[in-house]
């Protein structure tokens, strides 16, 4: 269990591939929908993801790359582009 | 809106997840085999604690039945629920979408909730620190998930509720359900699956000092036995599809039995010697009023069997004095799941239900014959087949609750 | 005929001083009880504003050994029991206990105690076999909060229908709904009902911190709970119990009882839409509030007052601001709206009672309690919410709503007593 959240040091960048990672361990995967596909500009909703999935995963990715991320860094964020943009933006300035 | 006591209201569905079968025809068939799912605890290590025996439910892989997108915000009971209230939901043949947008509703019991999930993040946080704490937390864990979490799933928008009354909420949920039809609902999707088998769980098991400690999974729990140990905790339960009898008619839906009668009644406080029971008489006698029965019209009983000698007293006393001495066939099957605590009377229900279809008797598993202080016919050895028209299900929870309902196959 | 339920007796321990009378200086007078968590150190936690109970179990009657035995939960709600009915009158047990039920909402069951034995058992976390041998006697009833019934139907010697009613953030509702069924259907001429929740634990702070529930508004606690002004951030936790006696009218009659109101409708719904969220048009409330005035044969425009579940999310006011227009119609802007959980936060399974017991003494005294703290209204929060100040109105008829995790949607109107009379 506490293997599973150390903290990740020294990362700069969170890649779509550690999102999509990420988001299935927190939130699952629609049935219907394929997260290996191109996803960066699709809305979370349309990926089957609600506020509580972010939230879930938000949390996760904060744990896990230490990273603090504010309700204004959250605030509006639609899809895994904009989400990546802004955790990425934490983790550079962090770095 | 009124509360119509003539609606009839009828189950269409039954769905199951029991320690002995996953699903109503497996758990069924285990049961009149006599196989117990109680067995060495396994969820996690209890070899540190004077009971390693529980009932915990089978081989379940949530991912071959639960939505993925459900697994990581559910606890284990809450999976579990999910399953029996789908396959209650199916085995009805009802489709929602074609009722009324308020037409069906949910009405649950529970008892301590999502309790190892909250387990789980009361460790993150004591452990880690609250950022470590799910953002699911705040529901997965209360009382209310499984209602919510089954609406959700299914689209049900109708009246819904969960009630909390110790072990007699199996019945007590139906009775509600009941309810929500007499007032115009068409379809509920009610009952219980319940079960805390975590260490935390176990801790608060242990202090109501009813736990048996035996080592033996077949000697562990034997209800209405002169040398009954005491508890086995299990997980589990069951869900129905109960529905307004003229609705289920009109579609033609095959139904199990009519939910005939019901009434809860309470004690309160420990009683003097040779009236623990009397609240238990109260609530069965209603129950048969309610039903418009007479006792010697039951054709069998499913007791409570706490498994505890004090409260089996209590209760052999209760059914002597409506039934007479050994006056109708009185069974636990529950001595093959163990305690499920808001799901052990919904699987006796489910189980009244199955035995009215097949007019079999399961029996009690393990114990060769009643104690000398119980006055009862107590089905033991093998099912017994009789011809079955009316049962009665019998529920307590701890402090003083008494719940009956009567089931009565349709003429 | 129809079996009519009325109130007869009202019981609180709200935020600030316990007693119902307490309870409505504090709100009919616009001020809060919201302010720092005081009860362990919030430091760690993103949003720490609550409001507390003062609440001295002893000088609240209760003897040593139920203090240790009952969760603050069940020590709120046997002191609120004893409050109603003492004011109810009745003398209970009664003649006849079995026709004397209990039924008590609750969201989330004894979690302080639940919480501090968890933390003796594993050593503060350090162990996920946490050791049965520390366990309390009465731990498995901190576990199953059927055991807060059971302390009130062993308070009142009821052995007629006692259950604890748990659907989340309605549940306060939810328990008097299930109690007028009781009535309705025969099962009980006198329920005692009403809600209990003490959740302000560090357990609970972590889990609304982890979905941005709670306001972070720390700076500010007197104002952190700010139903439909615009700059409202999250919902402020409380705790407290209200208990009302519930009785079939003709038995109240003939013991000449005083009537504050009739139970005259009651809807609930789902919205079996999310766990946490709503949806903003507020479809199913709005039915619940129609089924609810349905039920007692009351058109939306007699409604004098809407006691709001106004949290103080972003979401729930602009919800409900909906849910209102579409089952009230222009009535929606003509009638006074307001939300005590601006004054006493919001105490999950039992805020829905102690609304109701606003309610009971808004008709009582011609009064609206106010909105605290709404200085600047969301524009779309455009309806009349009663703005920091108490308001005189004749109120006969009133509409009290809920909204609950799980997607619980309840609405309860009251009638006047005049019209039970009639």
């Amino acid at each position: 269990m506490s293997d599973a959240n150390a903290t990740v040091t020294g990362v700069t960048e969170l890649t779509v591939e550690d999102l999509t990672r990420i988001m299935r361990e927190s939130a699952g995967e629609d049935e219907s929908v394929d997260l290996s596909g191109d996803i960066l500009d699709s809305d979370f909703t349309e990926l089957g993801y609600d506020s509580l999935a972010l939230l879930e995963t938000a949390g996760r990715i904060s744990r896990d790359y230490g990273v603090e991320l504010s309700d204004d860094d959250l605030d509006g964020i639609a899809t895994p582009r904009e989400f990546l943009t802004a955790v990425n933006r934490t983790l550079t300035a962090a770095a | 809106m009124s509360v119509d006591t003539t609606v009839r209201t009828v189950v269409t569905g039954v769905g199951v997840a029991a320690p002995n079968g996953m699903g109503t025809e497996a758990y069924w068939a285990a049961t009149l085999a006599g196989r117990s799912g109680i067995a060495p605890t396994t969820r996690y290590d209890a070899s540190g604690y004077p009971l390693q025996l529980a009932g915990e439910v089978p081989d379940f892989e949530p991912e071959q039945h639960i939505p993925s997108r459900l697994i990581p915000q559910t606890d284990h009971g809450t999976r579990l629920s999910l399953y029996a209230a789908d396959e209650a939901l199916r085995d009805s043949t009802l489709d929602p979408g074609q009722l009324d947008p308020y037409g069906m509703g949910v009405a649950t019991a529970s008892s301590m909730g999502g309790f190892e999930f909250g387990q789980r993040e009361l460790q993150n946080l004591w452990s880690k620190g609250g950022r470590f704490v799910s953002a699911y937390q705040s529901f997965a864990w209360f009382y209310a998930v499984n209602t919510g979490q089954i609406s959700i799933r299914h689209g049900l928008r109708g009246s819904s509720n969960t009630v909390v009354t110790d072990a007699a909420g199996g019945l007590d949920a139906v009775g509600n359900a009941r309810r929500q039809i007499r007032k115009g609902t068409t379809a509920m999707l009610t009952g219980g699956v319940d079960g805390a088998l975590c260490p935390l769980g176990y801790a608060g098991q242990y202090s109501s000092g009813a736990l048996s400690t035996a080592g033996d999974a077949d000697r562990a729990f034997l209800p209405f036995a002169d040398d009954a140990p005491g508890q086995v905790p299990g997980e589990g339960g069951a869900f129905l599809v109960l529905e307004d009898a003229a609705s289920a008619r009109r579609r033609g839906a095959r139904s199990y039995g009519e939910i005939a009668g019901y009434a809860a009644t309470f004690d309160p406080g420990p009683l003097p010697p040779g009236q623990e029971g009397t609240g238990l008489v109260r609530a069965i006698r209603r129950a048969l009023r309610d039903a418009g029965t007479a006792a010697e019209d039951v054709d069998v009983v499913f007791a409570d069997a706490a498994g505890v000698p004090d409260l089996d007293r209590a209760e052999s006393r209760a059914l002597a004095e409506v039934f007479g001495p050994g006056g109708v066939p009185v069974t636990a099957p529950k001595s093959m799941t163990g305690r499920l605590f808001a799901g052990g009377a919904s699987l006796d229900l489910a189980t009244a239900l199955l035995a009215l279809r097949d007019g079999t008797i399961p029996h009690t598993a393990n114990v060769s014959r009643p104690g000398s202080g119980h006055p009862i016919d107590l089905v033991t050895g093998e099912p017994r087949e009789a011809d079955l028209r009316r049962a009665l299900v019998v529920a307590r929870g701890r402090g003083g609750f008494n719940a009956a309902a009567v089931v009565r196959r349709d003429a | 005929m129809e079996r009519r339920i009325v109130i007869t007796g009202i019981g609180a321990v709200a935020p600030g001083k316990p007693g119902a009378k307490e309870y409505w200086e504090l709100i009919s007078n616009g001020r809060t009880a919201t302010r720092t968590i005081s009860s362990f150190d919030p430091a760690p936690y993103r949003s720490r504003v609550a409001a507390e109970c003062d609440f001295d179990p002893i000088a609240a009657g209760l003897r040593r050994q139920e203090v240790r035995r009952m969760d603050r939960a069940t020590q709120f709600a046997v002191a609120a029991a004893r409050e109603a009915v003492g004011d109810s009158g009745l003398d209970l047990p009664a003649a006849d206990p079995t026709t004397v039920g209990v039924s008590l909402g609750n969201a989330v069951g004894c979690t302080t105690s639940m919480e501090r034995e968890y933390t003796v058992l594993s050593n503060e976390g350090a162990d996920w076999l946490v050791d049965h041998r520390y366990a309390v006697p009465h731990l498995y009833d901190h576990f199953v909060p059927s055991s807060i019934a059971v302390e009130l139907a062993r308070l009142v010697g009821a052995q007629g229908p006692v259950a604890l009613v748990s659907d989340g953030c309605t549940s306060g509702l939810d328990a008097i709904g299930h109690a007028t069924d009781l009535i309705r259907e025969g099962s009980a001429d006198v329920v005692i009902s009403g809600g209990t929740d003490a959740p302000i634990s560090p357990i609970t702070l972590a889990c609304f911190d982890a979905i941005k529930a709670t306001t972070p508004r720390n700076d500010d606690p007197e104002h952190a709970s700010r139903p439909f002004d615009a700059t409202r951030n999250g919902l402020v936790l409380g705790e407290g119990a209200a208990v009302l006696v519930l009785e079939e009218l003709e038995h109240a009659r003939r013991r000449g009882a005083r009537i504050y109101a009739e139970v005259a409708g009651v809807g609930t719904r789902c919205n079996a839409y999310h766990m946490t969220g709503l949806r903003s048009d507020g479809t199913e409330m709005a039915d619940a509030i129609t089924h609810a005035l349905a039920e007692a044969r009351l058109a939306p425009e007699s409604i004098d007052y809407v006691n709001a579940h106004g949290s103080s999310t972003k979401q729930n006011d602009r919800h409900e601001t909906a849910a209102f227009k579409t089952a009230l119609g222009k009535h929606a802007y003509d009638v006074p709206v307001s939300s005590v959980k601006s004054m006493i936060g919001h105490s999950l399974g039992a805020i829905g009672a102690l609304e109701l017991v606003a309610c009971v003494l808004a008709m009582r005294d011609g009064l609206i309690p106010p909105t605290a703290n709404l200085h600047e209204p969301d524009p779309v929060c455009d309806l009349d919410y009663v703005p920091l100040k108490a308001r005189e109105a004749e109120v006969d008829n009133v509409l009290s709503v809920g909204s609950g995790f799980g997607g619980f949607q309840t609405a309860v109107v009251l009638a006047r007593p005049e019209r039970v009379a009639a």
